[in-house]
């Protein structure tokens, strides 16, 4: 379903800050996995999920969706094969434009836009349905600039735009750490939910060791632009925070360093 | 004293055009776009040179609108494709549309005094100048209010708003955001240059020059508008555009009535839009609720 090979990038290249954030990293995930991916700062999680949707471009390596090579396919180009839920709340939704604006967007994510009417009727409907199930009233408020929303709520609704159209592969890049406690759990249900309803491949980055082992059938860890860990199925319903902990260190030949991945 | 304000209802009528377009790329795409400067006396430039070489005058306005248009595309490209900073690309093409302007006109200044106007076929029905003028800016910015209405509320019109609004987020959504700077680009000095056409054909002669300090007039126009009028839904702010332009208009004949030395204009102008541009600032320094720090420093 997704397969990336060898892929590798430096960030400032050819200057005193050249990164290599990511190195030769190869994986492939199979249809309908949900995969929590973790890692302390800078490890390169983030800059993964990045180039998989095409924000970066990359030095070397292939990323191949459904058997398409997107290596090389802009950002744009590639929305309609992904859903994507970024950490900042702001970010995912157009705060000047209604919450039915905003899913009238999403819904029309791949197609080509014309001059027809932005938001049909029909579609309000369907809005409704998908609104009532966050039970956060926002059903009521199809008008309502999303600017007004809270954090959770504007992510709640980036989440349902995300999943509206049934994406080949579904980003969430630390989508709740910017969310207080129990909002950040009620949008991690929301996602649970959602995915496994749904079926849909997905790659979550989370902070969160404990988050990582409850969600998903397979775990992957990175450490400085590497794969380190990639636990499935039953071993990764067994796995521990002392475990993961454990098999951090000898993978790495380092102490986890990452606080809020301890303390939580 | 009626004329005067008449006088000024008629201009502004000309003007709300122009600040029409100048609101697309300010508020709608987030960019201070100084094309206009050129691009309304480009408008001009065409429409005048046109019309006195014996072009129709509702040809040589829409030939005005299109050359615009096409302003608006290279300061699209130089921002998009060359990620020229787009104040600067508005510069670059303004700058540059002065040696065109002056190659469009042949000479600094064309006189449309004994030629037809769009105007000329409503004096046929009787109408005396001014009144002519009035009407056809009228139904010219209640047609083009109608069609932004519908554009704006298009699949293709949301994808423009969503650009301006959060590029990162309609970039994920699949929106092409480069094409869509471009596009809300070639509209708003489409109707810039529109405006020009339809100035300088009321005024009977195109100058060079008319288009400086253009951009603030526009963003005054949208400013007065934004705050003495609704901003409720986008048809009642497209309406409130049209006022603004009308509303400063009249401001600007009330205080060259009072005594204000023409040459001073543009001063005015300037210290109202900073004065109106740092409202919120104010707003903010005299509220009961002090702040510990501001946001943005």
């Amino acid at each position: 379903m997704l397969s990336v090979k060898g892929l590798t990038k430096v960030f400032n290249i050819g200057t005193v800050n050249e990164k290599a954030a990511l190195k030769d990293i190869s994986f492939s995930l199979d249809e309908g996995d949900f995969v929590t991916l973790i890692g302390g700062n800078g490890s390169g999680k983030s800059t993964l999920l990045n180039c998989i949707a095409g924000v970066y471009p990359v030095e070397h390596g292939s990323i191949i969706i459904d058997g398409l090579d997107v290596t090389k396919l802009n950002e744009h180009k590639r929305a309609g094969m992904l859903g994507r839920v970024f950490q900042d709340p702001m970010l995912g939704t157009a705060s000047n434009m209604g919450i039915e604006e905003n899913l009238a967007l999403a819904l029309r994510r791949g197609q080509r836009r014309t001059l027809r009417w932005g938001i049909s009727n029909k579609e309000r409907e369907q809005y409704k349905k998908l609104l009532k199930r966050l039970e956060l009233g926002l059903e009521e408020r199809l008008s309502t600039k999303v600017g007004l929303l809270s954090g959770g709520q504007r992510q709640a609704l980036t989440l349902v735009m995300a999943t509206l159209k049934n994406p080949r592969l579904l980003l969430l890049d630390e989508h709740t750490s910017a969310l207080d406690p129990k909002t950040a759990q009620m949008v991690l249900e929301l996602s649970d939910q959602f995915i496994r309803e749904s079926r849909i491949t997905t790659l979550m980055v989370t902070h969160n060791m404990r988050d990582a082992i409850k969600h998903g059938n397979r775990l992957i860890m990175m450490h400085n632009g590497r794969i380190i860990l990639d636990i499935r199925d039953e071993d990764k319903q067994k796995l521990t925070i002392e475990d993961l902990l454990k098999r951090f260190g000898k993978a790495s030949g380092e102490e986890f360093d990452n606080d809020t991945a301890l303390l939580s | 004293m009626t004329d005067i304000l008449l006088g000024a209802v008629t201009l502004g009528l000309l003007w709300a055009v122009m600040t029409i377009g100048v609101y697309i790329t300010y508020r709608i795409l987030n960019i201070a776009d100084l094309t206009v400067e050129g691009s309304i006396t480009m408008g001009a430039a065409i429409a005048a040179s046109l019309i006195s070489k014996g072009v129709n005058p509702y040809a040589a306005t829409l030939f005005a609108l299109f050359g615009g248009m096409c302003a608006g595309f290279v300061t699209g490209l130089l921002h998009t494709k060359l990620r020229i900073p787009p104040l600067l690309s508005g510069i670059l093409t303004m700058i540059a549309l002065y040696s065109v302007n002056l190659r469009i006109m042949g000479r600094a200044n064309i006189s449309l005094l004994r030629v037809d106007t769009v105007y000329t076929a409503l004096y046929n029905l009787g109408l005396n100048r001014a009144m002519a003028v009035t009407v056809l800016g009228f139904f010219c910015v209640l047609g083009l209010i109608c069609i932004l209405y519908w554009l704006f509320g298009t699949e293709i019109g949301c994808a423009v708003r969503a650009t301006g609004n959060n590029p990162q987020m309609a970039r994920a959504q699949g929106i092409n955001t480069k094409s869509m700077i471009i596009l809300g680009l070639v509209i708003s000095n489409g109707l810039v240059a529109l405006s020009g056409a339809l100035i300088s054909q009321s005024q009977s002669f195109a100058d060079v020059q008319m288009g400086i300090g253009s951009i603030v007039i526009g963003l005054a126009s949208v400013i007065i508008g934004e705050v003495l009028f609704s901003r409720t839904s986008f048809f009642s702010i497209l309406i409130s555009l049209a006022l603004g332009a009308i509303t400063y208009r009249v401001i600007i004949a009330l205080v060259l009535k009072m005594g204000m030395p023409a040459n001073d204009l543009k001063l005015f102008t300037a210290i109202t839009v900073a004065v109106a541009l740092s409202l919120p600032m104010f707003r903010a320094y005299l509220s009961p609720v002090k702040r510990s720090f501001r946001e943005d420093d």
